[in-house]
């Protein structure tokens, strides 16, 4: 039988600040998130990559932490939903959820925030099919996604001008 | 209506820490010590337990281990009645049925430990249909598996038949819905003989208050309950949170520690509650002229194994039954049976989406068979203000169903498209349609509830000249902090940040009754403005305020109030409308003290060749009284109607002997971005007059009249008959197949 692995160390960028991390290799990036960082606001929705609650960005790709095991966090940057906003002064797109009500019961936003950001880096100019795209890989159950579409729209504007 | 606040679109109170992440959900918090705790569970729909087997090579002596044996006092799960364990203690009667908790630091650990229970069960014969349940095939519950049944009559209905022109039959069935709300079920519990904590994510923290009450035989100042920032409710937190905290509670009694019990979304999906599962059969006689002359209905919904709310449920089902239709002769059966599945239990409507389901798609039926356009039937049975309800109550709503459906139909284009799909639909193997609903919703409890419950809110001013609202009401993204802080803002002349809403806490603030029913902003919104207004004339009477105040003025006289006389604090209860009478017995009187009035209309196109759904188009124009937050207003009746796509066309509970085996989020299907049409949100504004500045409720509405309006589309672009959803492709190629076969 093989030698039972051990906790691992990996070394990343969290939001712009090295932190190490200790963990099985195989234990959930969301877990050494929430549990070691202490970075609640990523959010577990199922455990296994469909609800899109656990979304982050790993090297400026939208990931589901709840499927990334620690051991690919080594070296990696990751941005959390705690490293979008400048100190107190909100970002355009969580400034846009908020006053068109694109956050309701809030356990979808911090992921439904990473993904609309993250399509806008990429996509600055959006239409609506590839914003409903975009988000495609994150549930919301209170919305309706209306109000969701609308606060991306009201992002975009924001961040052109 | 000259208002400041009211009627604005302020940003949601609590919606900076959602949006940064800040905001602090219940598996968020962490207290030193605490132990992770899970449920070993039933294996068999029924049976006898026989023995618990402790296997494996666990350090059984480090685990907390609970069973029946350690309920302190009662035990249930009290709610209407005392008939649901805690823990199965000599039965099982259903799948996941809670036996043993288990309490460990190490998660890892306790994974393997809850399979390392084996629970030896001697089977009894189980129950899985509503009629095996009604022919009594075995008798699972009390003495006829009849959880509640009610007769409503009006008229004469039998006198009926043998004169009318027509007479239309259907029988329509609606499958088990889950909540799915993105946050699941979960508590911490704190213990020790001088009392217990719960925090949790719930609804309704004075259920769970009495749940534990009863549980530990401990005084009701012992027993305390947090809200914890909730991430979606939708019924689905009503009643079930009150058992995971009798189950925290019961380790962190035994421990002596903190305990955390949070349910994985498999074992959220199969243990807890969903919406019941219903058959109506509808009978309906109606003249040469299209006027319905009576209307008999019989309504049956699927209770699960315990008692838990299905008598709510179905007096709302079956009020919501006959729809809003002034017909002289109703007749309305209803019972809620017993079979061995986990409890259904709240879901957003209530029972309401389910009767309307088979109301509306029924009356496209009748128009056809009379050769009336659906609107045309609709229109000529419409209810008027002065005309009553099946129950016997006078609508004293000035209420135009007629304008109402006639605004939706025009919004959507429903005639013209109605007559442009018909010509194209032969020649494409994408078919299109278009339908509607028309429907009410009654806010508040039902009948005697709201006299019953005698709510309580209060108000509280502070030195600096804030006014914090204490309501037992709980945000769970639908917008009670907003709402409330709007409407004492607006009763105060001030603005909304000078407004806080208190985190419910059974130890801070009043009973306000359940956060359910739609009767938050209705009923308790009224309780809160009035209770503001008595506090705004504690301080004119003081002659320390003076009419055209700031909010300078205003935080100067709260402080030498406080000063001067010690806190400033005023409660309102609530008091029932003199005008209003229910009689429980007879099941007649006024059973709602308003109503919510709607037409929806849905587009769809069908791929007849994979049988394909999709919800091209959506309007929804409803009569809600007055809207006190526009952009809360549209989100409630956006995300309701995202949910009656989900009811009606791909949520389906897939399950074996009683449990429901797809239980995950990759097999069991809610509406992603992608399958949400456009959905365009009309409201007609009418004052009610006992709403807080005019609104009513608006919360469940949309489910109930979603799906009927799909499924009228869906019959309108193939022909196919829908009796029953979730209209799955699987379903429908039945159906198509049927029809040609």
């Amino acid at each position: 039988m093989p030698e039972p692995v051990g906790k691992i160390r990996v070394q990343c960028e969290v939001n712009g600040r090295s932190m190490k991390l200790e963990a099985f290799p195989m234990a959930r990036l969301l877990d050494a998130l929430r549990e070691q960082a202490g970075l609640t606001g990523t959010k577990e929705g199922c455990g296994e990559g469909e609800c899109g609650a656990c979304a982050v960005e790993l090297d400026g790709k939208l990931v589901n932490s709840c499927l990334v095991p620690v051991l690919h966090a080594g070296g990696a940057r990751i941005r959390t939903i705690e490293g979008i906003a400048s100190g107190q002064q909100l970002h355009a797109v969580q400034r846009a959820f908020l006053t068109h009500g694109g956050a309701q019961c809030g356990i979808c936003t911090p992921g439904m925030i990473l993904a609309a950001l993250n399509l806008l880096e990429r996509n600055p100019r959006p239409t609506e099919s590839e914003i409903r795209e975009g988000l495609a890989g994150n549930l919301c159950r209170c919305t309706g996604y209306v109000k969701i579409f609308e606060s991306v729209v009201e992002a975009c504007r924001d961040m052109v001008r | 209506m000259g208002t400041r606040v009211i009627g604005t679109s302020v940003p949601r109170k609590e919606g900076r820490e959602k949006v940064t992440g800040r905001a602090r959900y219940v598996d968020d918090l962490v207290f030193p010590g605490m132990l992770f705790a899970v449920t070993v569970r039933s294996p068999l729909p029924r049976g006898r337990i026989r023995k618990i087997h402790f296997e494996g090579n666990i350090p059984w002596d480090e685990f907390t281990v609970v069973t029946a044996k350690d309920t302190p006092s009662k035990n249930c799960v009290a709610l209407i009645l005392e008939d649901q364990p805690c823990l199965a203690e000599e039965t099982v009667n259903h799948p996941e049925e809670p036996i043993v908790l288990l309490a460990h630091p190490d998660k890892y650990l306790l994974e393997e430990a809850r399979r390392a229970v084996r629970v030896e069960i001697e089977p009894l014969p189980p129950i899985f249909t509503m009629d095996d349940s009604l022919a009594r095939k075995h008798v699972i519950w009390g003495e006829d598996n009849i959880f509640k049944s009610f007769h409503v009559e009006k008229g004469k209905v039998d006198a009926v038949w043998s004169s009318a022109e027509f007479i239309v039959e259907g029988e329509y069935s609606t499958g088990a819905q889950e909540q799915l709300y993105i946050e699941p079920q979960g508590m911490i519990a704190q213990a020790s003989p001088e009392g217990v904590t719960v925090w949790g994510s719930l609804q309704c923290p004075y259920y769970a208050h009495k749940a534990l009450v009863r549980l530990f035989g401990l005084p009701k100042d012992k027993i305390r309950v947090v809200q914890t920032e909730t991430g979606g409710g939708f019924g689905g937190k009503e009643e079930y949170p009150s058992m995971i905290a009798c189950h925290a509670a019961l380790l962190a009694w035994k421990s002596g520690k903190p305990v955390k019990m949070i349910y994985d979304r498999a074992e959220d999906m199969v243990a807890t509650t969903k919406r019941h599962p219903s058959q109506t059969r509808h009978r309906t006689a109606v003249s040469r002229e299209g006027k319905i002359l009576a209307m008999e209905i019989d309504f049956t919904i699927d209770g699960g194994a315990y008692a838990t709310l299905s008598s709510v449920v179905l007096s709302r089902g079956t009020i919501h039954a006959a729809g809003p239709y002034d017909c002289p002769n109703v007749r309305i059966r209803s019972r809620a049976v017993a079979t061995n599945s986990p409890p259904h239990g709240a879901f957003r409507g209530f029972g309401a989406p389910q009767s309307v389901f088979a109301l509306e798609r029924h009356l496209d039926r009748v128009a056809a068979v009379v050769g009336l356009a659906p609107d045309e039937l609709r229109r000529r049975n419409f209810i008027r203000e002065g005309q009553t309800l099946a129950v016997g109550q006078v609508i004293r709503e000035n209420v135009d169903m007629g304008r109402l459906m006639d605004r939706a139909l025009d919004l959507s284009g429903y005639h013209a498209k109605r007559k442009q799909f018909r010509e194209q639909n032969s020649r494409t193997a994408i078919k299109k349609g278009i339908g509607f609903a028309s429907f009410l919703h009654g806010a508040g409890f039902t009948g005697s509830g709201e006299e019953y419950l005698a709510s309580e809110a209060a108000v509280q001013a502070t030195r600096d000249g804030r006014l914090q609202i204490l309501a037992g009401s709980t945000e769970m993204g639908q917008g009670t902090n907003t709402v409330f802080a709007q409407i004492a803002a607006e009763t105060l002349g001030l603005d909304c940040e000078q407004i806080e809403v208190l985190q419910p806490d059974t130890a801070l603030v009043p009973n306000s009754g359940p956060t359910v029913a739609s009767r938050t902003t209705m009923i308790v919104g009224k309780l809160v403005e009035s209770a503001t207004r008595k506090l705004q004339q504690v301080l004119f009477e003081s002659g320390l305020l003076k009419p055209g105040y700031n909010a300078k003025d205003f935080a100067a006289a709260c402080q030498q109030h406080l000063d001067k006389f010690g806190p400033l604090r005023s409660f309102c209860k609530y008091e029932h409308p003199p005008d209003l009478h229910w009689d429980d017995e007879t099941y007649q009187g006024d059973a709602y003290g308003a109503y919510a009035w709607a037409t929806y209309v849905a587009e769809v196109s069908v791929d007849t060749r994979t049988a394909e759904v999709r919800v091209e188009d959506f309007v929804a124009v409803q009569e809600v009284g007055r809207v006190i937050n526009p952009v809360l207003a549209a989100g409630q009746i956006e995300g309701g109607v995202a949910q009656g796509i989900g009811f009606a066309l791909y949520e389906n509970v897939v399950w074996q002997e009683g449990r429901m085996i797809n239980g995950q989020m990759t097999n069991y299907i809610m509406p992603t971005s992608m399958e949400v049409p456009p959905i365009r949100v009309f409201f007609d504004e009418i004052p009610y007059d006992r709403g807080p500045a005019g609104a009513k409720g608006i919360g469940e509405l949309p489910l109930d009249g979603t799906a009927p309006a799909i499924a009228n589309a869906i019959a309108n672009a193939t022909g196919v008959d829908i009796v029953r959803i979730p209209v799955t492709p699987e379903v429908l190629i039945e159906m198509i197949e049927s029809v040609h076969a």
